[in-house]
């Protein structure tokens, strides 16, 4: 439905976004996951004809984003960073305006405006002017907008800003609903919510991609060990070094409180059990213990921080090039 | 109704909830009354005096002695100022409040903003013009003058209007700075009007007519004085297509930035 080939975008002598490609199903939800500068407006951007490509060819729905930017637009429901809203104008007037200029027939206005208002749960709000309604109003009017013409695809720059946990949870379960008939791009750095209501995540950096997969398998991916934290009592002296001589612990790192410790097994080995035994046995007292596993935080931070190149769908996972301790 | 109609229905919406309209409005209709109060003054004035001369009743001439004049300084002096005002949000506000992004991922062209932009502004400057015909209308039932210059004078008012408000829409999709929109278009149509002044300094010179003819100053004097030119009319009419076809370039030019 979507497909982005090695796409760049200069502004002047600066570089938004290099050779950026992926590509989205029909019906999948895909999140643009990135710190703040990373190019995910710029994609989008592009994406929505607002701007063309320095460079590459982005397509939506099989046209061209430059060669036919009216189909294109036709075919997408698009809300910006910060949405686009006429403060002087109602809801409802500011949706009738966007209707007609979408080119609405009255019948089919008149049914997208009662299915985003009852969505949204603007009923309340319709008669208000804009510029008085809170910041989650505000948005969710954004977003009706972007749904007003129930198009095939949508393109939402972070939806859920603004809101508060409940309405973000609303807009979450919103977008997951529209998944399947509909195909979404959003983009966040709420990483939580790229694993609640997407199917796959694009990570992209400093104008480049750094991942595209799965949630669980990114972090899956990226885990070099099995990670054990355990919490004990009584730690006699040189404990680390007790624990190190276990088979299968690789590394043992110790936290400045005392006690807490973070081992590094072997990956595919569960050392629970038997770290479990070796503490209780020797009667220091296990007061926790328990795996850790990489969350998509964990992913992120590793992508953006170091920047190691491409972990590409059907890649094969790396050896790690340097120990990490991370808690 | 095409995107057109639509966004000329959301200008004026928009136009009439901000106090904008209301403010230019009212110092425009004042203007325009306090200038025509203080010709017919001077107009009366004048025929007390040729009365006095002549020892009876004065032939005045009210085309030569007010119309003309009012035309004149509501071209050059109220449009020049007031008419940049209206025009300085139409692109620089929707630069500012990034609802240019909605605008520009609908599908409709750039052609259809601009016109549907300039055609808002021209039907609220279409409006308050109209009001000010309540002038000619009162002298009429209180003496008699020809209806033809005063007629020819509310077209150069028509088409002048047109070539400044086009010059403020181009101004404005330059900035998404309000002011230095209005300042902007200000200073080109005073930079015009300069044009035409330089022109009639260089005299009947190849160079002193081309300077006249770009200028609005002269084209807009034979419609006071009654004639219409196809030449003048032209003139108002391809300079307000110009100025609009360099703000549909600028629009497109951004989007490359």
């Amino acid at each position: 439905m979507i497909e982005v080939q090695n796409v760049t975008k200069r502004y002047g002598d600066l570089t938004a976004i290099e050779r950026v490609t992926f590509s989205v199903n029909k019906g999948e939800v895909l999140a643009f996951l990135g710190p703040n500068g990373a190019g995910k407006t710029t994609t989008m951007r592009i994406l929505t004809c607002f701007m063309p490509a320095t460079e590459g060819v982005a397509r939506v729905a099989g046209y061209d984003c430059f060669e036919q930017p009216l189909e294109v637009k036709r075919r997408i429901g698009y809300l910006p960073e910060t949405p686009p809203l006429y403060h002087e104008l109602t809801v409802q007037e500011y949706l009738t305006f966007v209707g007609r200029l979408r080119g609405m027939s009255t019948e089919n206005f008149r049914s997208g405006l009662d299915r985003v208002v009852e969505r949204l749960s603007l009923g309340e709000v319709r008669h208000r002017s804009i510029g008085n309604l809170s910041r989650g109003y505000q948005q969710r009017v954004g977003l009706a907008q972007a749904l007003l013409h129930n198009p095939p695809v949508l393109i939402l720059d972070e939806p859920t800003v603004g809101l508060d946990p409940k309405q973000i949870i609303e807009i979450r379960e919103l977008i997951k609903s529209l998944a399947g008939s509909h195909t979404v791009i959003l983009s966040t750095h709420i990483l939580p919510e790229a694993t609640a209501v997407c199917q796959r995540v694009v990570i992209i950096n400093a104008g480049r991609i750094v991942a595209v997969d799965r949630p669980d398998r990114l972090s899956a991916r990226l885990r070099r060990s099995e990670k054990i934290s355990l919490r004990v009592k009584a730690p006699p002296a040189g404990l680390a070094e007790r624990f190190r001589a276990l088979p299968g612990v690789q590394s043992v790192f110790e936290p400045t409180d005392t006690g807490a410790f973070l081992l590094e097994c072997e990956l595919g080995r569960d050392l629970r059990d038997e770290i479990a035994r070796f503490v209780v046995e020797n009667g220091w007292g296990l007061l926790e213990l328990k795996t850790i596993s990489m969350t998509l935080e964990d992913v992120f931070l590793h992508l953006t921080q170091h920047e190691e190149g491409m972990v590409g769908e059907g890649e094969e996972a790396r050896t790690p090039s340097k120990e990490q301790s991370r808690v | 109704m095409t995107p057109v109609h639509a966004i000329i229905a959301k200008e004026l919406r928009s136009y009439f909830v901000s106090p904008i309209v209301y403010v230019v409005g009212a110092v425009f209709l004042l203007s325009f009354g306090v200038l025509s109060y203080l010709l017919v003054q001077i107009a009366s004035a004048l025929a007390l005096r040729q009365m006095q001369i002549q020892g009876a009743a004065a032939q005045l001439n009210l085309n030569e002695l007010f119309f003309r004049p009012v035309f004149y300084w509501t071209g050059f002096l109220i449009f020049l100022i007031l008419l940049p005002l209206l025009t300085m949000r139409l692109f620089a506000e929707e630069r500012k409040l990034r609802t240019f992004e909605l605008l520009m991922t609908t599908p409709i062209g750039i052609n259809e903003i601009v016109v549907g932009k300039f055609l808002s502004v021209y039907l609220v400057f279409l409006g308050l013009l109209g009001l000010t015909g309540v002038v000619p209308l009162i002298l009429s039932a209180f003496s008699s003058f020809d209806w033809n210059p005063v007629l020819t004078g509310y077209l150069g008012l028509v088409l002048m209007g047109a070539l400044f408000l086009a010059t403020g829409v181009f101004a404005s999709a330059l900035t998404e700075n309000q002011i230095i929109a209005a300042l902007l278009s200000f200073g080109l149509l005073f930079l015009l009007w300069l044009l035409g002044v330089m022109g009639a300094n260089l005299g009947d010179t190849t160079l002193g007519n081309v300077l006249s003819y770009l200028s609005f100053g002269e084209h807009f004097d034979h419609l006071l004085r009654g004639l219409i030119d196809t030449k003048d009319v032209v003139y108002y009419v391809s300079g307000m297509f110009l100025m609009l076809f360099l703000s549909h370039r600028v629009v497109e030019a951004q989007r490359w930035k």
